[in-house]
């Protein structure tokens, strides 16, 4: 099956078919045989990150004539590599997801120099020139949406301490945990986050001792990044702290403790890309955007958030909305450890791919990276 | 303190707290299995009856709105897995660890399978009894928020150990684990109270898992046992079948668990991957120590397929 000629011709007809059924009522539109597959590494109803993704597949599975096949908890290993067989030879896919972190190198560059006439679009993975032209990866800036949860962290902090619940720390992960203090230091520049690693993606019991841990030394706000954040938010609320979620929206988990939180916005970005590929445009190979390109959203604003926690807070993220954006890491920052990672005068926007390396954690930050 | 930190203090509190807290699991399975193995069969499927305790819990607890419906639904979906495992073990020639082996995956893959519709919403959980009353500092409090469940647990233990010693039924239970030979010429059938001993050993394993999803963490996920049955399983053997010593081993293990995260929350940021491997590092430094190759376990029970 030829992706490039065929099938585009294919999805062009169900492009243009697209706009016009719509009006005229549901008809196959795309071709039967655009079949798109997905992958995720855990549970698909996690309360988040692979829900997060599974919302933006249930998306492309209502536009009429796109077949989704989905397969959950594939292990970062040579068995993504059979699942992308499976969904190429036995399911016809022609545009892959992988969506975790892990499966890009070297499984997903593998499949790609295999199957050059697929398209596969990773999640999280750093493309360059090196790696195959029909290979993509795609992320969005969450760390501007960590940003906005710092804000509203530091405001209702009342002794100042946050807490950060990670799971292992990689660039993704140091990053979201550097916004998210430099945001809350806006606010309380005394503000210090506590950060604990568990070591790996899902691991509730040591989620839930780290939280624990957390509040009994004076953390008052919580926030995580790990697979499932329902753990350490469902925790933290009943210990009575505050909490900003993480992939999804948990605020039905602890309406009164959610104060915000930086959500993927996947449902917005992958009929997106399917939309480029039925008018015939090509999805930049690396494709990358925040709260402006609509890649990561925050939560409504909790009860417990103030006015004044409101208003710093909605005036940062129409910055990252204006047309000039927002530089979170500008330069003059020192790293936790009084070494200066970003010189002074250079602003690294959030465009720059030197912070997709990131190995060091900011001033005002309890931990280490290793 | 005005910060409402108590700073380093929070190490051993969460070690306390951990032993309290995460240690139940471990010992409702550990004595279980104890059970088990004392009748002499192994059943390592305790991972896969853990994780069904847990989702079938959640699930009634859910459903019903009582929690302790849920507790009680754990304990009989255990004990129907202990019955299963029991019942293929009774056949001629079945391996008891290759069963367990199978029931293991059996049992996640069918509680994962049952539990997706289970992630999203909350059940009512167990109530925590407050033994942090006298102390105004919350973090005591908290560390001190017992569930009712672990009380149970660490009475069971020294009744589990006298029941074996001076019952009836502890006797039956010990002949036929030492030899089958003997409780058959006092007329008994080994099958049956292999059964039984199984189908008990089910009913704790799944009780055990009800706290996971019931009361700490508290919620269903498919990541919620990340292997503690199966740790459990092996905490039997170094606690030597014997129930008391079940109880320090499980204790041990739940505060180890919560080192990790506690050495983090104060500062001691380097090497958490060794802090979080503690609970492991203690089971080869015991296993170590009490070994020795010239002789067998102390107190395995001689119908063990392992020790046969």
């Amino acid at each position: 099956m030829d992706f490039g000629r065929i099938s585009r011709r294919h999805l062009l007809q169900g492009g243009a078919a697209l706009t016009l059924g719509a009006a005229v009522g549901a008809r196959p539109a795309f071709a039967a045989e655009t079949t798109i597959g997905f992958i995720y590494v855990g549970s698909r109803d996690d309360y988040g990150y692979n829900q997060a993704h599974a919302q933006g597949a249930a998306a492309l599975k209502k536009i009429p004539g796109l077949k989704v096949v989905e397969e959950e908890k594939v292990p970062e290993t040579d068995a993504v590599e059979k699942t992308i067989e499976s969904m190429t030879n036995l399911d016809g896919a022609t545009l892959l997801f992988p969506t975790s972190f892990g499966y890009y190198n070297p499984h997903m560059i593998k499949m790609a120099n295999k199957y050059p006439k697929l398209r596969f679009e990773h999640c999280g993975g750093l493309w360059s020139d090196k790696d195959p032209k029909n290979a993509g990866s795609y992320f969005g800036y969450i760390d501007e949406a960590q940003y906005i949860s710092g804000i509203v962290a530091g405001y209702t902090s009342k002794s100042g301490k946050l807490g950060f619940v990670a799971a292992k720390p990689i660039p993704q992960v140091l990053r979201n945990i550097n916004a998210f203090t430099l945001g809350a230091r806006l606010a309380n520049p005394k503000a210090t986050t506590q950060v604990i690693f568990t070591g790996d993606w899902s691991m509730p019991v040591k989620e839930a001792e780290a939280t624990n841990s957390l509040i009994d030394q004076g953390v008052d706000v919580l926030t995580c990044h790990v697979d499932g954040p329902k753990t350490m938010v469902e925790n933290a609320a009943r210990r009575g702290a505050f909490v900003c979620g993480y992939h999804t929206n948990q605020s039905p988990l602890a309406p009164k403790a959610y104060l915000t939180g930086a959500e993927w916005n996947w449902e917005a970005l992958y009929p997106k890309f399917v939309k480029m590929i039925a008018s015939g445009e090509s999805i930049p190979n690396f494709y990358r955007g925040g709260l402006k390109e609509e890649i990561v959203k925050t939560s409504p604003f909790g009860e417990a958030v103030s006015a004044e926690a409101r208003k710093h807070a909605d005036d940062v993220k129409a910055k990252f909305l204006s047309a000039e954006g927002y530089a979170i890491f500008k330069g003059g920052l020192l790293d936790n450890k009084g070494k200066t990672v970003i010189a002074a005068g250079t602003d690294r926007g959030q465009k720059d791919p030197e912070l997709e390396k990131m190995d060091y954690l900011v001033e005002g930050v309890i931990g280490a990276t290793s | 303190m005005a910060d409402g930190s108590i700073g380093f203090w929070t190490v051993p509190l969460a070690v306390l707290g951990g032993a309290i807290r995460v240690s139940t699991p471990f010992l409702f399975v550990s004595l279980g299995e104890c059970i088990t193995e004392r009748s002499g069969r192994i059943n390592l499927g305790l991972e896969g009856t853990l994780v069904m305790g847990a989702m079938s819990a959640y699930g009634i607890s859910y459903l019903s709105g009582s929690p302790w419906l849920g507790v009680l639904a754990a304990g009989i979906t255990g004990a129907m897995l202990g019955a299963l495992h029991a019942g293929i073990c009774s056949l001629p020639r079945v391996n008891d660890i290759a069963v367990g082996i199978a029931l293991m995956l059996f049992g996640t893959g069918l509680a994962f399978y049952l539990g997706k519709p289970l992630i999203e919403p909350t059940a009512p959980r167990l109530p925590a009894i407050d033994f942090g009353w006298w102390s105004d500092i919350p973090q005591v409090r908290a560390a001190l928020r017992v569930n009712v469940l672990f009380l149970i647990g660490v009475a069971l233990a020294p009744i589990l150990y006298w029941a074996f010693r001076t019952t009836r039924w502890g006797l039956l239970i010990r002949t036929a684990g030492e030899s089958s030979d003997a409780a058959r010429a006092m007329g008994h059938s080994v099958l049956l109270i292999r059964l039984r001993a199984t189908m008990v050993g089910g009913f704790l394993a799944g009780v055990g898992g009800s706290f996971l999803s019931l009361f700490y963490p508290g919620s269903w996920n498919e990541g919620l046992s990340s292997g503690q049955g199966i740790t459990a399983v092996a905490l039997v053997i170094f606690a030597r079948w014997d129930p008391l010593l079940c109880l320090w081993a499980s204790l041990a293990f739940g505060g180890a668990a919560a080192l990790g995260p506690a050495l983090q929350s104060v500062g001691v940021t380097s090497g958490y991957h060794l802090f979080n491997a503690a609970p492991y590092i203690l089971t080869l430094a015991i296993m170590i120590i009490t070994c020795s190759p010239k002789r067998t376990l102390t107190g395995a029970p001689a119908e063990l397929s392992i020790t046969r």
